[in-house]
C-alpha cells in the first residue's frame, strides 16, 4: 500500500513568487524565510516521496465565481501555470498522478464527499510558490503533483471541521492504493492576514503559533472554530487554514513535529512553516 | 452557530453571495485582466473596457477614483480587485495604505510593528 510519509505547511505569498523570480532570497527582508526551507528540502531529499497531494486555494486562474468549487481536485497528468496578473513569472508544467487521482475521487465518493473532479485546471501561484520553495530550479518536475482545491474565497466556504474530515478520507484514500509509492502531503497558504477591507494589514502571531500548536497535537481543538472566529482572529484570509486543517486530517496516529518556524510579516502575512511526521 | 451566519467584524466586508451578486460583472472584468492582451485593452480606454463589461456606475466611479473600499462595497472581491495590479502599479502594501488612510511606508511599518521572527531586515 502506499505510504504518507509525512506533511509539510507552507504560505503561498506570491511575493515569495516574485523574490524567486527575482533573485531576492539574500536580501535583508527575505533572509529569515528563505533559511526556513533548506532543512525541509534535505528532509524531501531523504525521504524521496514520488507524489505530493498539494491542498491550495485558487485565487481567480482558474475558478472565477461563475463556477467555483469548494471541494475540486486534479485528475489530469499535467498542469499548467499561467499569467494570473500578479506579476509572478509562469513555472513550467507540474506532472499529474492519475491514477491516484482517481483513485481519491473514488474512495471520496463512496465516503460521503463529492468533490469537483477536474481533468484540465491550470494552478495558480497557490500551488506553484509551494513547489518553488520545496524544490527549487524546477526540481518539483521530478515528482508528481495532485493538486486539491478548498473555495477559501467566497463564503460559504467549508467551516474548518470538514475540511479536517475532507482530509481524513484523503489521507484513508492514500493509505489503501495498492502501490508503493511515498506520498508527502502539503498543506499551503495562511496564516493570519487580511488584505482587504479597513482592517487590512491585521497579523496576530500569538494565534497564529496557537494554531500550529494545536496542529500537532489537537487538531480537534482547531475544529471547533467557525471561519468567522478565524477572520477575527487571524484576518479575513486567514480561512486558509482550511488546507492546513485536510493536510492534518491526512495523519493518523501520534504526529511529531520535526521544524517550525515562523517568520512575519512577509508581505502582509504571517508565514508559519511545519514538517509533521508519524512518530 | 451556523458557520454562514457570518458576524460583522470591523473594518471587514465578507465576500459572501449577495456581495458575488452585486459584484458579478466587476469581478468578471477584473478576472479577465489575466490577459495581458485585456490589460493592455483597459489601459487603452478603460470607458470602453468597462463599458463592454457593463459594470455599474458606482462601479465605474469606483475604478476612476481608484476607490478600493468602494469597490469591496460594491462587491469586489480582493482576489480580482489585486489584478489591477500591474496595470495601476499597486502592490498589496501600497493597496494596504490606500484602504487605511496610510502612506505605503506608513502601512508596511504597521505591519512591521506586528511581526516577529524576523532578524535582518
Amino acid at each position: 500500500m502506499a505510504k504518507l510519509i509525512g506533511g509539510i505547511t507552507t504560505s503561498h505569498i506570491p511575493a515569495i513568487g516574485v523574490a524567486m523570480d527575482k533573485h531576492l532570497e539574500d536580501t535583508p527582508y527575505y533572509r529569515d524565510l528563505f533559511a526556513i526551507y533548506p532543512p525541509i528540502r534535505e528532509w524531501l531529499q531523504q525521504e524521496k516521496p514520488d507524489i505530493a497531494v498539494l491542498f491550495y486555494n485558487d485565487h481567480g486562474l482558474e475558478m472565477f465565481l461563475d463556477k467555483k468549487p469548494t471541494f475540486a481536485i486534479g485528475c489530469a497528468p499535467e498542469y499548467h501555470n499561467a499569467d494570473e496578473g500578479w506579476g509572478i513569472n509562469p513555472i513550467p508544467p507540474v506532472t499529474g498522478e492519475t491514477e491516484l487521482s482517481w483513485h481519491i475521487v473514488n474512495h471520496l465518493i463512496d465516503n460521503d464527499f463529492d468533490p469537483t473532479v477536474c481533468q484540465d485546471i491550470k494552478v495558480d501561484h497557490g500551488a506553484t510558490v509551494p513547489l518553488t520553495l520545496l524544490w527549487p530550479n524546477f526540481t518539483y518536475q521530478g515528482i508528481k503533483v495532485i493538486p486539491v482545491s478548498i473555495n477559501c474565497e467566497r463564503h460559504p466556504m467549508p467551516k474548518p471541521s470538514r475540511s479536517y474530515a475532507f482530509g481524513q478520507a484523503i489521507g484513508d484514500a492514500i493509505r489503501s492504493w495498492d502501490s508503493d509509492q511515498k506520498v508527502v502531503v502539503l498543506g499551503t497558504g495562511g496564516l493570519s492576514h487580511q488584505l482587504d477591507g479597513q482592517r487590512a494589514g491585521i497579523l496576530n502571531g500569538d494565534f497564529d503559533n496557537d494554531c500550529m500548536d494545536k496542529l500537532v497535537n489537537d487538531p480537534e481543538a482547531l475544529c471547533q472554530y467557525s471561519n468567522a472566529d478565524l477572520i477575527e482572529k487571524g484576518g479575513a484570509q486567514m480561512v486558509e487554514l482550511a488546507m492546513w486543517m485536510a493536510m492534518r486530517g491526512t495523519m493518523t496516529g501520534e504526529v511529531k513535529e520535526v521544524l517550525r518556524s515562523y517568520v512575519s510579516p512577509i508581505s502582509n502575512t504571517g508565514v508559519g512553516v511545519q514538517l509533521l511526521v508519524n512518530t | 452557530m451556523s458557520d454562514n451566519q457570518l458576524r460583522a467584524v470591523e473594518g471587514t466586508i465578507h465576500f459572501d453571495g449577495p456581495m458575488a451578486t452585486k459584484g458579478f460583472r466587476f469581478n468578471k472584468m477584473c478576472y479577465s485582466f489575466n490577459s495581458e492582451d485585456n490589460r493592455q485593452a483597459f489601459r487603452d480606454d478603460p470607458e470602453a473596457y468597462m463599458e463592454r463589461f457593463g459594470i455599474s456606475d458606482e462601479q465605474r466611479q469606483a475604478v476612476r477614483d481608484q476607490d478600493i473600499i468602494r469597490m469591496l462595497e460594491l462587491g469586489g472581491s480582493i482576489y480580482y480587485m489585486a489584478k489591477f495590479a500591474i496595470i495601476f502599479g499597486w502592490n498589496m502594501q501600497i493597496i494596504g495604505g490606500m484602504q487605511t488612510g496610510r502612506t505605503t511606508e506608513e502601512f508596511k511599518a504597521y505591519l512591521e510593528s506586528q511581526g516577529r521572527g524576523k532578524h535582518h531586515g
